[in-house]
């Protein structure tokens, strides 16, 4: 379903991504992990149209998103590390914007819109303003937006960051069921490694760049003769801290927070 | 079309359910209107220039769609910043359709905005000459409001961060508001200044209303007109360029 092939980015001396290859099939849930500032980020904006590869190839579907960027949007949802709702409307308002956006026939929109807020246990809370759902309920409900035009695979950039325990199990409930009953392919990222190892059928891990080791979860355990998934990833990437650099975006943040509850 | 008429609908959605803001910016120019207006009024009329709650109400009006179009600029930086942008840019929709519908919307709300201020400005005892006036006052405030929005767009794609925001606040949106003749005549001005205000897209933009609501022009209202649509066109071209340049 996804396929790339000695994918590159730089942004001037600095490389991002570096040289990776990897496959994911149909159906399958992959998990990419790394420390701060691996790459995560950047590969996923390749993957989906917001930044175009130095060098390398991807396919999504059989389809290249440099060149038919219109039909790649299409194939995919995407459910970003920032909040990406608007606080301003309910739900459902959300959902309507976003079956608007991707063409979703009326009809069909609605129909979906009932079946993924039910699904995710948000249908009582539809006409609530978003504003004011707690960070649990907004991650189901970007997740059940994400996938309103039915897509063929689910991108999840750390979509439990943040979340309690009791969300996160849920989150990933729900994002389980849905691998199974829509066969979506999901391609997620996270910082936590038991849901990682729960959750995921493959996992590639990535540092400075470079992907430095494939395969299930049992895998690189053996790999590395670690005992957890934990263990395996200090002993693939290695103990030191990655400080970044607090850039414009994480100042907005922290200034939203203090004007936005 | 759907997506623009989905994406405009939520600017003003977003805009009707904000009580705060609508009340909150009637605060500014309710103090200019009052204060200025009652405060400035009796030496404006000895000086022979007639009522200045008439002369500084379309000014009023003017400022309001100026200021409002500029924050929807500012709401594009926060959608850019915090993701809600992104998950827009990155549907199967161009981007300048997703522009169109987003500065529609935005333009609605500011014009909006300066009706209420109109209707404030009424209550304040502000008589137009004739109901006639309206719809050319409306031409004009849309038009300001299309100058400003395409401006606003600009800098909302433009800016790194909200800092720079106070920069574009006193350099250029205050003195664009100050040389525009909203509070003063613009004849017998110094030369130098009036060459600045005839240099600020928002003096044809109040001289238009002003002609329009109390009959009083300085420029021509056919100037005005072609000023405003001329300017409004290119900032709004420099706004879809600046939006087309937006990279997350």
């Amino acid at each position: 379903m996804i396929r790339v092939r000695n994918l590159t980015k730089t942004f001037g001396e600095f490389t991002a991504v570096n040289d990776i290859s990897f496959d994911v099939g149909r159906g399958e849930i992959f998990a990419f992990l790394g420390p701060n500032g691996a790459g995560k980020t950047t590969t996923i904006k390749m993957l989906t149209t917001l930044l175009k590869p130095t060098s390398g190839k991807v396919e999504l579907d059989g389809l290249d998103p440099v060149v038919k960027q219109h039909e790649t949007r299409r194939q995919f949802g995407i459910v970003f590390q920032d909040p990406s709702l608007d606080g301003e409307l309910t739900a459902a308002e959300n959902m309507d914007l976003h079956g608007a956006l991707y063409q979703v026939p009326r009809k069909i929109r609605i129909e979906r819109t009932e079946l993924l807020l039910k699904l995710f246990d948000l249908w009582d809370r539809r006409q609530t303003l978003v504003k004011e759902f707690s960070g649990g309920m907004k991650r189901r409900l970007e997740i059940a937006r994400g996938l309103l035009h039915t897509p063929k695979i689910l991108f999840l950039d750390e979509p439990t960051l943040g979340l309690d325990p009791q969300s996160r199990n849920q989150l990933w409930t729900h994002v389980k069921s849905l691998n199974e009953t829509e066969s979506v392919t999901v391609f997620l990222t996270t910082h936590y490694m038991d849901e990682a190892e729960r959750v995921a059928h493959r996992i590639a891990i990535i540092d400075h760049g470079r992907i430095v080791a494939q395969g299930s979860p049992a895998e690189l355990k053996e790999q590395t003769g670690a005992e957890s998934l934990e263990g395996a990833f200090l002993a693939l990437t290695g103990s030191s801290i990655r400080d970044e650099k607090a850039g414009s975006v994480d100042q907005m943040r922290q200034f939203a927070r203090m004007w936005r509850r | 079309m759907n997506v623009i008429y989905m994406l405009w609908l939520r600017e003003v959605k977003r805009y009707i359910r904000s009580r705060a803001q609508i009340v909150g910016s009637l605060g500014q120019p309710l103090l200019y209107l009052l204060v200025l207006g009652f405060g400035l009024g009796p030496v404006f009329q000895r000086s022979g220039n007639g009522s200045y709650v008439q002369f500084i109400a379309p000014g009023m009006v003017g400022m309001t769609i100026l200021f409002t179009s500029i924050f929807s600029g500012v709401g594009l930086l926060f959608d850019r910043q915090l993701g809600v942008l992104k998950a827009t840019l990155v549907a199967p929709a161009p981007r300048t359709i997703i522009m169109v519908g987003r500065t529609l919307g935005g333009a609605t709300v500011a014009v909006l905005q300066g009706l209420l201020v109109f209707i404030v400005c009424l209550v304040a005892g502000f008589r137009p000459v004739s109901l006639a006036a309206i719809p050319a006052a409306l031409f004009f405030m849309a038009m300001i409001a299309m100058v400003f929005g395409g401006l606003g767009t600009a800098i909302g794609s433009a800016l790194k961060d909200i800092q720079g925001f106070q920069l574009i606040m006193n350099f250029i949106v205050m003195p664009m508001f100050f040389l525009s003749g909203a509070l003063f005549p613009l004849t017998n001005i110094p030369k130098l200044l009036g060459i600045a205000t005839s240099m600020d897209p928002l003096s044809y933009g109040i001289d238009g209303l002003r002609s329009s609501l109390i009959g009083i022009s300085h420029y021509g209202m056919g100037v005005d007109a072609l000023v405003l649509v001329v300017i409004a066109a290119t900032f709004q071209m420099l706004g879809g360029y600046f939006f087309s340049k937006i990279e997350l």
